[in-house]
């Protein structure tokens, strides 16, 4: 299967702020590492979900391939095609191609202009449709997320934030996409307007073939919809691989705890011990070696030391303990 | 059992606005014995932190409150202020949703520790500073001594999360009132905190009301659940009863939005259309123009909670329905 976004040793740090006395007494720059040597591949068709808690680089990195940040080093390539050297109508048609949705459709969208003047403004810029057929192709949009037809001449303020994420999805699918990058779509929804979102994602891509990112925190709606999950901590990734299996056996230690620490809707599941020890670290001053190793129970001293590599087999894990 | 705590009856809020009366809480009743968790859940603008906040009056101005919140058999809505200030934050605590808004910024966590203190305790300077490191100590926060010389900025979020704990337990009280005490953290980080205040629940034998709209919070963490929707009281009883044997249609059709053991990829189950608004009186039942098991007299008359086994209740005309559906 060859990959149709392909990511490699992609890094982003950002500067953090210094204060006039660290620069005076020569303390060296800090900077976010928020995104450190990051590599997948992303396949035609499929749904891969990027798990991970605040601070683990996940939306860093989907901004990275957007290229709403430049990352400081990798490389990242869409159909065979270098994304980052990309310019002028070339770079244009890439955005046209990849589209993200937000989690919050109420500031990313234009709260002046109608649903319809939103819907139109991204046909017309990048060409979809002659002008007369907009309207038409408006409809057809509205349609398709199942919101009613005289939305079009409604703006944002005057829907609920489901229909509001369903408009920002109208305006993704717009330009006719062939990856869509969702960065927590969901997060911000009552559980059962969040249940008509993920419904609406899994049949656009069945309908339309849709290539899907699903970035979240909330494992549950992982497992649910997503067919591979890599599980990102501190700026890395700690595990990737096929959802239903990583789910059974996880193995590397963190993607453990995480599934443990997740409340299931089931009752009856109370244990009187946490999941896991331990904050998650500063991505300021990350810990060397394994960046879990301070709240990992099976930690040794080599895990201190040094970074470990992603085990390929059977799928990739990024821990010195799995293969042992 | 014993004669509960709180006793929670026929709870009315009901906030004055430009706009006209919004009735956030509309009858709501329930009661939590020492030792207990009660979870309260619902969805956005259900009224749950409303009533939670209700239970020891710290509504503004602008709410209308009418029922009865007793404290071991005292009407705290009916008390002079003088006396319910000895209760709030002495036998009865809160802990909010946001530390940072909820802890004084400009003051060391030690000092707001020696707050509750001095108001509800008589210990004096050197043993209130032994206890507030205890406290630290307690809600597992690390070089306490030092801690408690540090700002609410100084901490991460789950460590301020800790330390409005350790403020709501100085006083040793006996029920804590928690309105969506994780939500704002990360899923190891609600898991540490969660564990830890079911540890107190034990340790202290407290009460705990705990407000969430996660119903996987609720499963794990609470004995009995109530659920709410637009203000009223849908269904309440033990966890297992209401999560493995709902009667109640709202309750049904929340669990079954809820990606589950399903199939993977299977197409969820939403719940059809919105909340209604809650600036007007609905006469029938709230959930009616949502529900799939709506009959005819649900738009116009209001199902009375009623009994459906040991310790469970439903207020839904459908309940043998959605008994049979579950089933």
């Amino acid at each position: 299967m060859t990959a149709m976004l392909s990511i490699t040793g992609i890094t982003k740090r950002f500067p953090a702020r210094r204060g006039l006395l660290d620069m005076i007494r020569g303390r060296p720059q800090l900077a976010v590492h928020a995104v450190e040597q990051v590599s997948l591949d992303v396949h035609k068709g499929e749904t891969l979900g990027i798990v991970g808690e605040s601070g683990c680089g996940k939306s860093t990195l989907a901004r990275c391939v957007v290229r709403l940040h430049d990352p400081d080093a990798g490389a990242i390539t869409f159909d065979g095609t270098d994304v980052l050297s990309l310019k002028g109508p070339a770079r244009r048609s890439f955005n046209r191609r990849v589209q993200m949705v937000f989690q919050d459709p109420y500031g990313s969208l234009n709260p002046r202009m109608t649903v319809g003047d939103t819907l139109a403004e991204a046909l017309h810029v990048h060409a979809i449709v002659p002008k007369p057929a907009i309207p038409a192709r408006v409809r057809e949009l509205l349609d398709l997320v199942h919101l009613p037809a005289d939305a079009a001449l409604r703006h944002p303020h005057e829907f609920s934030g489901g229909q509001r994420q369903r408009i920002g999805i109208a305006r993704a699918l717009a330009v006719e996409p062939q990856l869509i990058i969702a960065d927590e779509p969901v997060s911000a929804l009552d559980v059962s307007v969040q249940a008509a979102i993920v419904n609406l994602f899994m049949e656009l891509q069945d309908r339309l073939g849709l290539t899907l990112v699903f970035i979240t925190h909330d494992l549950r709606l992982v497992r649910h919809m997503t067919h591979r999950v890599a599980v990102m901590y501190l700026g890395r990734i700690v595990e990737i691989g096929p959802t239903a299996e990583l789910f059974a056996t996880p193995r590397h230690p963190y993607t453990q705890a995480l599934i443990r620490a997740v409340p299931m809707v089931k009752p009856g599941r109370r244990g009187s011990e946490a999941a896991v020890i331990g904050e998650l670290p500063s991505p300021l001053n990350p810990p060397p070696g394994c960046a879990f190793h301070p709240r990992c129970r099976i930690a040794d001293v080599a895990c201190r030391e040094t970074i470990p590599p992603l085990h390929p087999a059977p799928w990739p894990v990024a821990c010195l303990k799995a293969n042992g | 059992m014993s004669a509960p705590l709180l006793e929670v009856d026929g709870l009315h809020v009901t906030f004055s606005t430009p706009r006209g009366p919004v009735h956030a809480v509309d009858g709501v009743s329930f009661s939590v014995g020492a030792g207990e968790v009660l979870g309260i859940v619902g969805e956005s603008g259900s009224g749950k932190s409303v009533t939670l906040r209700a239970i020891p009056r710290l509504l503004h101005a602008n709410a209308a409150v009418s029922g009865q919140v007793r404290w071991r058999g005292a009407d705290l809505h009916a008390m002079p202020a003088e006396q319910l200030r000895k209760i709030r934050g002495g036998q009865i605590a809160v802990v909010f949703q946001e530390p940072m808004s909820a802890l004084n910024p400009v003051l060391p966590i030690g000092l707001q520790i020696d707050e509750v203190l001095t108001a509800h305790t008589t210990l004096d300077t050197p043993a209130r500073r032994k206890r507030a490191t205890e406290l630290l100590g307690l809600v597992g926060i690390a070089s306490a001594a030092t801690r408690l010389g540090q700002f609410p900025h100084e901490f991460s979020g789950g460590m301020r999360q800790r330390a409005m704990i350790a403020i709501s337990l100085a006083a040793a009280p006996a029920l804590l009132l928690a309105d969506e005490p994780t939500t704002a953290l990360d899923v190891t980080i609600q898991d540490q905190i969660l564990k830890l205040l079911l540890r107190l629940v034990a340790e202290l034998d407290m009460a705990l009301v705990l407000v969430t709209h996660d119903l996987g919070v609720i499963a794990e963490t609470c004995d009995r659940v109530a659920v709410m929707y637009a203000g009223r009281l849908c269904e309440t009883g033990s966890v297992h009863d209401v999560f493995l044997r709902p009667r109640h249609a709202y309750t049904s059709a929340l669990l079954r939005s809820m990606p589950g053991e399903g199939a993977a990829r299977s197409m969820l189950v939403p719940i059809p259309g919105q909340p209604p608004r809650v600036d007007r009186q609905i006469p029938g039942c709230a959930f009616a123009p949502r529900c799939t098991f709506v009959e005819d007299r649900c738009a116009t008359e209001r199902p009375r909670l009623t009994p459906q086994g040991e310790g469970h209740a439903a207020a839904c005309h459908a309940a043998a329905r959605v008994a049979e559906a579950a089933s």
